[in-house]
């Protein structure tokens, strides 16, 4: 998308009120993205302090050393703090296969729902979405019943069986929209060509749905990787928890050290900011291509 | 729609079989991450043979982090040495101030899913799990391994319920303190003594005219700071024995006008203290009076454990005292309970006893920075500060501490907390005081 | 399974393979609508039932007491607290947040040089978590007393003194409006402006997103046509653009609304609802009834309140969502 802007630049030759309007966009915009950054610059110092620097009075202060001691603990623990190697390496393998079948299953109810309707589907449609405003801390003791009845109470497929669940109404809306966009006509001329319901999903539909995955997979990668409810309740092996469950159980009960809690913080952020960074353009274009526009 | 029913039977199973094999993807297209439902079972040791049934226990606790987790830790270890080969699963679980470890309490408690043995403050918070028979009794488990002689007749008396014991509890720690930055103090030219409410607020009135400090560090943010502060203020004010039946689950008590003036010196003391207190945590506001921006502040001797982390030292950089108004010992207590129905039963009550013992109780507390619950310590083990507590806590009335459940329940100490949190910014004395008489029957529950 | 045969070509056949898919679209989405029925419906009415019975202390009793719970909660000034600022939050975080989104992509959208970076910086709060940002956000706005902290400091310091603020901390409400009949006092609660502000800051990137979605969809020669007809850039944005940006921005609102009302990690890390309630919403009230007070029958009464309210707000909009959709048809 960068792509488009930046050889139209007409600002030479325009007139001076043009220019300091121009200056003065710039300069909000610059104003903007500093104040967005703020709180991720006190993250990023306070990280490299000492826990005795680290106060209310001091919080605009640089650290006295450059020191990456909180990171290691953060990452590798001791003194009392558990890393957060392992947790990583847990909320991987909930992210992925969530996010996977997640995309899945929404790219299958939103092909359904947009081009197979039938008698009722807009009102499951409407039913489904509705699932989406649930508040999860007043559901919490029926699922780890359902769950334990399952088999997969305190289990990374228990976790990821409900990140899952908990994502179809999102991402059946954004698949939904995203095919609504789809000319019937390609449906209708599949079917009279002989195309069953799955060749006219793999044919016709899977093809062009790569932004609208992007925009879901996203999506369900942030949110699930920041989610932490659910991680908290279902797992409760301190060798199975995610990782925002972790950097939760850096705080104490009493105090918390907050340079390891917040270099812990910061590496949380790693994976879905590197997704942001390079993916976000991608998000982006899917957003653009109709998937998220009602 | 009529045509629909020209699909044959056989069609239709098929069909069917196709929609419920990926309803049982959507279920179980996890990769195994985790063979089977079972909660963690990654072996620690391979050494052990396959066949033989694993020796589990699963100790539920808050203490995630810093000394809390390494005396946990330690107490893993003596227990450990007496039970070799056992597979301890340690769910902790913290932040949101504590509620987050209640909240996954409560969902496995419900669920099913009990641990085998869980965290508990000593006392009244006890009783809930005990209405709920959640736990079994340990009276007859106190005597079989003679805690009830090595710890305080008093302590034993306030830990009953129903007349039965069930918590062994394996650390005290002391609510009432005041710290102080001695330096602060005298350079305002005050003697840190304030045997009473009235020499600590001429003390108060004094910094607060210099203008150069906060005379009073209180927070807000943990939600209990102002029931902290406020239980001492109770104490003071009612003294030891009206002071313990507040928490008899009446309201005969807060009927008494003495309820209304511990209110008011409550309020009095928040005149002298800082205006932005709901955004601070009780440890900001240590740290404030570490740092010599805040003269002093009333917290439970958790404080210490914050400033020993922050590189001071006690009786040099910080001081304490009892808080003005009593110098009784206001006790709280985490202790470890007996889940009915624990998987684990045998390795459970082999944890307790470790919980019970001296040595747990010597390799947990100097780490944690608690004193034990039994009057046998290794003082050698423990430092200054924590010396002087044992003394205090052998010799000194014992009163139990409402703001940490050692005489309120779960329901009530939710109460008690926002009311005087509320308090604490809208300084409605009468609102408060009605909201206490009110809650006062979920200290039954 | 269903590779297309090509010999299948007189209508009867097809049509019967058309129904067949049709038979085969309802199995596939059999999954989801029996997760969704368990997981969601039929935890509702577990929330439901619960809410009417007497499961007010550890001890598991469903016996059946009726709306008791219901009546004492609406006659509780704490819980009448906690609806005040649900909407409130709600209606400022729905508003800045869509009037943010809206400006932040009209500025990106102005052709500026480093357009992908601060697209980047705008959009990238999405990423984290306040489980993340939550205590910098506490400190932030945590104003200091003697002497200034957080926000405060950094205002004094760049010679923007007079905004310094109580923010957090700050306990009055604005107008404090006396409603009889009520406990509490209207409208806003000062102290949720900050949270609102946090709450903007993660999500107003996505506002945005929307938005430029939508503006990049608008066709240039709509737009160049108009400023032929004498169109000033205003009344472009007025008649031309701002209209065409409305389904996005329905879809926004129900995405926006989902966050808010979900909105639990923020104020718990940022002020854990406080000073004295200012700040709380129903779900934290909920999480201390369930799982502090044990009194699971009152917090399910509040889930079946928050539920409802939810369908009040968003009913509506799928309702309209779905005649829109099949006006198009």
């Amino acid at each position: 998308m960068s792509a488009i802007s930046p050889a139209a630049h007409p600002v030479h030759g325009k007139p001076l009120r043009q220019r300091l309007s121009r200056a003065l966009l710039y300069a909000v915009m610059i104003a903007l993205a500093l104040w967005f950054l703020l709180p991720v610059y006190l993250l990023l110092i306070t990280a490299f302090k000492d826990f005795s620097e680290v106060s209310l009075s001091r919080m605009w202060d640089l650290p006295t050393r450059l020191s990456l001691e909180s990171f290691d603990r953060a990452w590798n623990g001791g003194q009392g703090t558990t890393g957060m190697r392992g947790s990583f390496l847990n909320s991987v393998l909930v992210v992925v296969p969530a996010t996977v079948i997640s995309c899945l299953l929404g790219s299958m109810n939103g092909y359904v729902l947009s081009k197979w309707k039938f008698r009722g589907s807009e009102t499951l449609f409407t039913l489904i979405l509705f699932g989406m405003f649930i508040p999860y801390q007043s559901i919490l003791v029926p699922l780890v019943m359902v769950l334990s009845a399952i088999g997969l109470y305190a289990s990374l497929p228990g976790l990821i069986l409900t990140h899952v669940v908990y994502g179809i109404p999102i991402t059946t809306l954004i698949f939904r929209n995203y095919y609504a966009n789809v000319p019937t006509e390609l449906v209708e001329a599949g079917q009279i060509d002989g195309a069953g319901f799955f060749s006219i999903y793999r044919r016709i539909l899977l093809p062009l749905s790569a932004p609208g995955f992007v925009v879901v997979a996203i999506w369900q990668f942030t949110s699930i990787w920041n989610e932490f409810l659910f991680g908290l309740i279902i797992t409760n092996d301190p060798r199975l928890r995610p990782v925002t469950v972790a950097l939760q159980n850096m705080s104490g009960s009493q105090f918390t050290q907050w340079n390891v809690q917040m270099a812990g913080a910061l590496i949380v952020a790693v994976p879905t900011l590197l997704v942001y960074i390079f993916l976000g353009r991608y998000f982006l274009r899917g957003l653009l291509a109709g998937s998220l526009k009602g | 729609m009529k045509s629909e029913r020209k699909l044959t039977r056989r069609q239709a199973l098929k069909l069917f079989g196709a929609g419920a094999a990926s309803a049982a993807l959507a279920a179980c297209a996890a990769p195994a991450a985790q063979p089977g439902g079972q909660p963690a079972q990654q072996p620690q040791q391979p050494e052990q043979p396959a066949q033989q049934p694993k020796r589990r226990l699963e100790i539920f606790s808050w203490w995630t982090n810093g000394g809390e987790a390494d005396g946990l830790n330690a107490m893993y270890e003596v227990f450990l040495q007496k039970n070799p080969g056992v597979e301890i699963i340690n769910a902790t679980v913290a932040g949101g101030a504590g509620t987050n470890a209640k909240a996954v309490l409560q969902t496995r408690l419900a669920g099913g899913q009990p641990p085998d043995s869980w965290q508990v403050h000593a006392g009244r918070e006890t009783l809930s799990y005990v209405n709920a028979g959640q736990v079994e009794p340990l009276t007859e488990f106190f005597t079989e391994k003679g805690f009830d002689k090595v710890m305080p007749q008093f302590l034993l008396d306030q830990l009953k319920i129903n007349g039965e014991i069930w918590t062994v509890p394996v650390n005290i720690h002391r609510s009432n303190v005041l710290w102080y930055n001695p330096k602060v103090l005298e350079e305002a030219g005050i003697e840190p003594k304030f045997p009473t409410l009235d020499s600590l607020f001429a003390a108060l009135e004094k910094l607060k005219a210099q203008g150069k400090v906060i005379p009073i560090a209180v927070g807000g943010k943990d939600k209990f700071e102002a029931s902290h502060t406020f239980e001492s203020i109770l104490l003071a004010v009612f003294g030891v024995e009206d002071y313990i039946k507040l928490w008899d689950g009446t309201d005969t008590m807060w009927n008494d006008p003495r309820a209304a003036e511990a209110l008011g010196q409550l309020k009095r003391l928040f005149s002298y203290a800082n205006s932005d207190r709901a955004a601070q945590g009780w440890a900001d506001a240590m740290t404030m009076v570490l740092e010599g921006k805040a003269a002093m502040t009333i917290m439970g001797d958790w404080a210490h454990g914050l400033g020993i982390s922050k590189g001071a030292k006690v009786n040099q950089d910080y001081g304490w005292m009892p808080a003005p108004g009593s110098d009784a010992f206001m006790w709280l207590s985490d202790s470890f309970c007996l889940a009915k129905g624990a998987p684990n039963p045998n390795e459970a009550r082999a944890w307790l006893e470790v919980c019970g013992s001296r040595e747990g109780q010597d390799a947990f507390n100097p780490k944690k920075g608690s004193i034990p619950a039994r009057t046998d310590p290794d003082l050698s083990k423990y430092d200054d500060y924590l010396k002087a507590a044992i003394a205090d806590f052998a010799s000194k009335p014992l009163v139990p501490s409402a703001a940490h459940g050692a005489s309120t329940t779960n329901a009530y100490q939710a109460k008690f907390h926002n009311t005087l949190e509320v308090f604490s910014s809208d300084l409605d004395e009468k609102s408060a005081l009605e909201s206490l008489k009110e809650a006062v029957a979920d200290n039954n529950r | 399974m269903a590779i297309a045969r090509p010999a299948l070509a007189a209508p009867v056949v097809r049509r019967r393979v058309l129904h067949r898919d049709r038979l085969i679209a309802v199995f596939m989405l059999l999954p989801s609508i029996i997760a969704i029925a368990v997981f969601v419906y039929g935890f509702i009415a577990y929330t439901a039932y619960v809410s009417m019975s007497n499961y007010t202390t550890a001890r598991i009793d469903l016996s059946f007491v009726g709306l008791d719970h219901y009546v004492r909660l609406f006659g509780e000034r704490r819980f009448q607290e906690n609806i005040r600022n649900l909407v409130v939050f709600t209606l400022m975080f729905l508003a800045v947040c869509l009037v943010f989104g809206l400006v932040l992509a009209l500025m990106v959208d102005a052709r500026v040089k480093g357009e992908s970076l601060f697209r980047s910086i705008y959009l990238f709060p999405m990423a984290i978590s306040f489980i993340v940002t939550g205590v910098a956000w506490r400190w932030l706005f945590t104003p200091g007393d003697l002497e200034p902290t957080g926000i405060n400091l950094l205002l004094e310091r760049i010679g923007l003194g007079f905004l310094k603020a109580r923010w957090i901390t700050d306990t009055s409400v604005w107008p404090n409006l006396e409603v009889p009949g009520l406990k509490v006092r209207l409208m806003v609660p000062l102290a949720i402006v900050p949270v609102v502000i946090a709450a903007v800051w993660q999500m107003s990137g996505f506002a945005m997103a929307m938005f430029l979605a939508g503006l990049r969809s608008i066709p240039e020669e709509i737009k160049e046509a108009a400023r032929v007809d004498g169109c000033s850039e205003w009344q472009l944005l007025r008649y031309i653009v701002l209209p065409m940006l409305r389904p996005v921005t329905l879809s926004a609102i129900v995405v926006l609304t989902h966050v808010s009302l979900k909105t639990f990690d923020l104020i718990m890390t940022m002020t854990g609802g406080g000073p004295g309630n200012k700040t709380e919403l129903p779900s934290l009230y909920m999480y201390e009834l369930r799982f502090s007070q044990f009194n699971t029958a009152q917090a399910a009464a509040v889930a079946m309140i928050l539920l409802i309210l939810v369908s009040l707000l968003t009913v509506p909009y799928l309702l309209y969502n779905r005649r829109a959709q099949s006006v198009e048809q």
